[in-house]
């Protein structure tokens, strides 16, 4: 016989402030079973866990229903508070009378109220079928993978390997460094990036615990928390690593030119090259795609066309004969228990922004591309030159949210960084030269952060930048001039300003492939393809896949500071899981009848997880049975189930048709 | 050759001060075999006036010229922009069926909002017509310059980008000359301000005028007669407030495709123009 | 006491439910980016920029936005529309600002511009379509210019450009068609 404790929840006002508590209660004591029923005004509290505990032991309750928020806030809590008290933890269930209830009918306090009895009435039904459950034990793979090689990912990588975990970190560029190594300085401390980079990307190549796997990419994950399969595809370079030294022979001798990613554009580089000269690792890949050698074996098969040359002077040169034409794509598969992903953002293309240009206008040029015109190590070796004509701007128009802000194209969030990283500019391109005019186009100027505020003013009494409030609209070429089009909304006036270099703020966007990856690792990511996070205030680093981490940029538009801090936070819940030497896995998941069972084994075809397997019975028969260890207890093989052999632990069919019965009043 | 009929509806103006633009429309559109059959007793669109001032009328004016069109089973070409926003933005609004009882109401006509419109540029530059260039543009640098009306708002006129629209470019390659690469294309000349506020037409025809020659066009080819009037008759207006010589000749893009096709300068009406193009299309050997 | 001067903002006014319902656009959207007025073309000769004109409607100014002289200087070019990044069409907008200051006879703040619009109407309701010479005479009658562009005027005849007649086209049909909405 069951003894059902019923513990209803004010929630402060959010719960108590539509649904009727006294009456709530009045009815939970009357239904089937139910020996004892209370409120609390917060039942999650040190004082409500207490009460529910005294309970049990005073009425001897071997069932709990609590009537409270959703069970994604709070059902480990309140399963934990049960089994101290000496009850299975699956004896206790969840009647969400917050968010399917008061949340939702603040305007009907009556029906409100009925339906919170409802709601308690079915779980009161559902507990008096729940069966005690035990979670199985799983051993853990005590490595992590480490998905992008920028900040976040090189901080997560270290933290890791330094807490003694084996780390593999994989990036799919030929080099680790991300977005940071492309920056010249960064705000508002105006430190060298490269400076303050470089030092932890060869920490990591360095560090024993971890491998680096660049022109890298995942390709499939298997398993589950503390114990995915990855398969890891490993990019031709046509270049064996392991022969070559780095020295630059090949890079400098090569014919081709191309238009450097690094330099977003603004410079060449050959077609076997390093990214930039503090690459990590600092060994070569061959493009493909331009390599002339590649273009005359394609040619040779067909033979259609010029024929291209046949090249191949980085092999003739090499002194190590390090050049492999034939070097194989391999696929590499590790086990890892944990996966940090960190896959970064790339810049808003402005190209679809006809009213800027289109992308046709060379003068008028990204915030990234910028960065590489005004580094040392750039391709106009630190001076800023315009695209056009190489003349050193006088006058420099910067024109803010261009890609942010904006729902015409899809892109109605702030990207956050572009504020500072125009601040910043302005001071750098003073500092380039000291008779430069910066004009800066804002809408907002959001200065949220350490020292931002500051630099900002700095800006303006520093560099003598003017601030103009307006979001521009057009710019034109005349001449050699670029005519920039704005209001200034504190004035109430059209702008025109003709200026020699148009710089655009272009936004954050999540990096390209990224929904490909979230699909792999079966974790979710928003309408802007931003990966999300479990909970956005008290999960941030972790996702609704145990053992999946994301941090930095691939969440959302972040900057440096934050990035490492994310990357070191989803490092530490790494750390956490991979300290254990077994895990616990969740008890709710599928069992196979085998006398029900007629071998149709469709839910073999519709696991996502791989879960079931073929069992031959003593009787001759073969059968499904389900690997409990792989179960995610999602339900599909029980809908799939035609003789309705399955059953979903903890969600039984009987469980749920007596929730819904519960309603026959 | 097989002649593709139309429903033409000119527009006022191709019937007063921008004859040439009729004149040249009909000599090209005949020679690449586009049947223009002009609706009978068609009237004024409304234009700028009638939609700015009063909803219904900015929608019955061009609804009893779409009506004729529909009855006729063509589609509609209209050459001017102006004409051509209107239908077009008419129809949208025609979309809702109370709006579109309410215009019927109005014309006394039966109208079911069903009929094809297209600028005549579009007809004029599809790929499909058999073009015979008998003299090549050659060397010749046009900006082409299509206005505010032809193709904005594009989501409703669906033809042409509305910041750097396309059409008119392939078509100016298409007979040998070489298309200007420039930001002005669908900027506003100022529209019907001519009479009101000329002062207005004259700042931003000046704009379009100066960018086109910085850019080193030779010459402006449009696809409206109202951007004609401002960046042609305005010219000697924006000349003597700038103090300055511009002489930058405005041409329809239906006068330069009869050069091309082959047509005299008297018969494409060159010399309807206040701004004299001839000077320029001589030292260009195009016209003699 | 209120500061003389001082406007008194209204949070939801009858004249934004009004200009929303009219226009179909979701006034309120606006974060006053100032896109719209960086892109028109007239804007240097509106009192209130296009922004400002959906401010004035935001904040309930009925009064200031009917006597704007903005409603009369927009062209209808559609660039503020195609370019806001919220998707407010600002044209429409100022449009049914313009037609409600029409229907309640508010003082045109540019006299020229509804003058211009009278006299083309009335010369398409009583010839079907424009008759420029008609249209030219009679607006420089009636805006006291008589002599504005008559210098060209010979030009303009010996050209062949102007009709010193008008062509009755379809007269009776828009003459009834002008009847009805009048009614």
């Amino acid at each position: 016989m069951a003894r059902i404790g019923v513990f209803v929840c004010h929630c402060g006002s959010n719960i108590a402030g539509v649904v009727d508590i006294n009456r709530t209660v009045e009815a939970a004591r009357k239904m089937p079973q139910v020996v004892y029923a209370a409120d609390a005004k917060y039942t999650c509290s040190e004082a409500g866990q207490s009460a529910i505990r005294d309970a049990i032991k005073q009425h001897r309750l071997n069932r709990v229903v609590v009537s409270a928020c959703s069970p994604r806030m709070h059902e480990n809590t309140f399963r934990r508070t049960v089994a101290s008290a000496g009850l299975n933890p699956y004896l206790m269930e969840i009647a969400n009378i917050r968010e399917h209830c008061s949340w939702v009918h603040g305007d009907n306090k009556e029906a409100a109220t009925s339906k919170a009895i409802d709601l308690i009435g079915m779980a009161v039904a559902k507990v008096t079928r729940d069966e005690p459950l035990t979670p199985k034990r799983v051993s853990m793979t005590p490595r992590a993978l480490v998905i992008g090689g920028g900040i976040t990912g090189i901080q997560a990588a270290l933290d890791i390997a330094n807490a003694g975990h084996e780390v593999v970190l994989v990036e799919r560029e030929p080099s680790i460094g991300g977005r940071m190594s492309q920056l010249d300085k960064t705000f508002p401390t105006l430190d060298c990036s490269a400076c303050i980079l470089t030092p932890k990307m060869v920490d990591l190549a360095q560090h024993p615990k971890i491998t680096l796997l660049t022109s890298a990419e995942v390709k499939s994950v298997n398993g589950f928390v503390g114990n995915f399969e990855v398969e890891i595809r490993q990019k031709s370079r046509l270049v064996d690593h392991v022969k070559c030294t780095g020295c630059g022979t090949c890079w400098q001798k090569c014919p081709e030119n191309v238009n450097s990613e690094f330099d977003m554009g603004m410079g060449k580089r050959k077609s076997i090259y390093i990214p930039f000269a503090q690459a990590v690792p600092n060994k070569p890949v061959i493009d493909t795609a331009s390599c002339r050698y590649i273009k005359y074996l394609k040619w040779a098969e067909t033979k259609e066309g010029k024929k291209p040359p046949e090249c191949r002077i980085c092999e003739k040169i090499c002194p190590t004969g390090a050049i492999d034409w034939e070097q194989p794509e391999q696929i590499l598969t590790e086990k890892f228990g944990a996966i940090v992903v960190a896959t970064g953002f790339k810049t808003f293309d402005h190209s679809v922004l006809g009213e800027y240009g289109g992308g046709r206008i060379p003068d008028v040029i990204s915030g990234l591309q910028l960065e590489r015109l005004m580094s040392a190590s750039g391709p106009t070796g630190g001076e800023v030159k315009r695209p056009s004509d190489g003349a050193h701007p006088k006058t420099v128009v910067i024109v803010s949210c261009v890609g942010s802000r904006d729902d015409r194209i899809g892109r109605p969030y702030c990207s956050k960084i572009c504020c500072m990283y125009n601040a910043k500019h302005a001071i750098m391109l003073k500092e380039h030269d000291p008779e430069i005019q910066i004009y800066i186009f804002y809408i907002d100027v959001r200065t949220g952060g350490k020292d931002f505020e500051e630099f900002y003013r700095r800006s303006q009494q520093e560099a003598g930048a003017l601030w103009i409030r307006g979001r521009v609209s057009k710019i034109h070429r005349e001449g050699k001039k670029l005519i920039v089009r704005g209001e200034d909304s504190l004035i109430g006036r059209p702008v025109e300003i003709p200026a020699d270099l148009v710089v655009l703020a272009t936004g954050v966007e999540a990096s390209d492939g990224v929904v490909g990856l979230a699909q792999t690792l079966n974790i979710s990511h928003d309408s802007y393809n931003f990966l999300v996070e479990a909970h956005p205030k008290l999960r941030p680093v972790e996702t609704h896949t145990d053992g999946v981490f994301v941090a930095g940029a691939a969440v959302g538009p972040r900057d440096i500071p934050e990035s490492v801090a994310h990357g070191g936070a989803a490092a530490a819940k790494a750390i956490g899981l991979l300290s254990k030497e077994e895990l616990a896995t969740d008890p709710m998941t599928a069992i196979v009848d085998p006398v029900k069972c007629v071998s149709c084994f469709a839910c073999h075809e519709v696991c996502p997880f791989g879960a079931p397997e073929k069992e031959t019975l003593r009787d001759g028969r073969t059968v499904s049975v389900i690997n409990e260890s792989k179960c995610k207890g999602c339900g599909l093989c029980i809908v799939a189930c035609r003789p309705g052999a399955i059953n979903l632990r903890g969600f039984t069919s009987q469980q749920v048709l007596a929730e819904v019965t519960s309603l026959w009043r | 050759m097989a002649q593709t009929p139309y429903a033409y509806f000119p527009g006022c103006t191709l019937h007063g001060t921008m004859l040439e633009y009729n004149a040249s429309a009909r000599l090209v559109c005949e020679a690449a075999g586009v049947d223009l059959r002009e609706l009978k007793d068609w009237n004024c669109c409304g234009a700028w006036s009638a939609h700015t001032t009063d909803y219904m009328l900015g929608l019955a004016l061009p609804a009893r010229n779409l009506q004729k069109a529909e009855a006729m089973q063509l589609p509609m070409v209209v050459p001017c922009a102006v004409g051509f926003s209107r239908m077009k933005l008419a129809m949208h609004e025609m979309e809702n069926p109370a709006v579109l009882s309410a215009v019927n109401q109005a014309i006394d006509k039966p109208f079911k909002n069903s009929v094809v419109v297209e600028p005549l540029l579009k007809v004029l530059a599809s790929d499909s017509l058999d073009l015979e260039v008998k003299k090549p543009l050659q060397g010749l640098k046009v900006a082409c310059y299509y206005g505010c009306l032809l193709v904005r708002p594009q989501k409703i006129l669906k033809f042409d980008d509305e910041n750097n629209p396309q059409t008119m470019d392939k078509l100016m390659s298409r007979l040998g000359a070489e298309p200007v690469d420039w930001d002005f294309k669908t900027e506003c000349c100022g529209a019907g301000m001519s009479m009101p506020r000329p002062d207005v037409v004259n700042r931003l025809s000046s704009k379009i005028l100066l960018a086109a020659r910085s850019m080193g066009a030779d010459c402006i080819a449009v696809a409206c007669p109202m951007c004609h009037f401002n960046l042609d008759f305005h010219q000697r207006e924006v000349e003597a407030e700038r103090k300055e010589k511009i002489q930058m000749p405005a041409l329809y893009f239906t006068q330069l495709m009869g050069l091309a096709l082959g047509f005299s300068a008297k018969k494409l009406m060159l010399d309807k123009h206040l701004v004299d193009p001839m000077p320029m299309l001589k030292s260009k050997g195009m016209a003699a | 006491m209120q500061m003389a001067g001082a406007i008194t903002p209204v949070a939801s006014s009858e004249f934004l439910d009004y200009v929303g319902k009219q226009s179909g656009q979701r006034i309120m959207d606006c974060y006053q980016c100032g896109k719209c007025s960086a892109g028109c073309p007239t804007a240097y000769d509106m009192d209130l920029t296009p922004r400002q004109m959906i401010r004035a409607i935001q904040l309930g100014l009925k009064e200031e936005a009917l006597k704007s002289s903005t409603i009369w200087m927009c062209v209808s070019c559609q660039t503020c529309s195609v370019r806001c990044p919220v998707q407010i069409d600002i044209a429409k907008a100022i449009e049914a600002v313009r037609l409600l200051a029409v229907a309640e006879k508010a003082p045109a703040a540019e006299k020229n511009v509804k003058l211009y619009h009278q006299v083309f109407l009335k010369s398409v309701e009583f010839t079907g379509r424009l008759y420029e010479m008609g249209l030219s005479v009679a607006f420089n009658m009636l805006s006291r210019h008589p002599f504005t562009g008559m210098d060209i005027l010979p030009t303009m005849l010996r050209k062949g450009k102007l009709a010193l007649m008008p062509v009755f086209k379809g007269t009776a049909e828009v003459e009834a068609i002008f009847a009805r909405i009048k009614r």
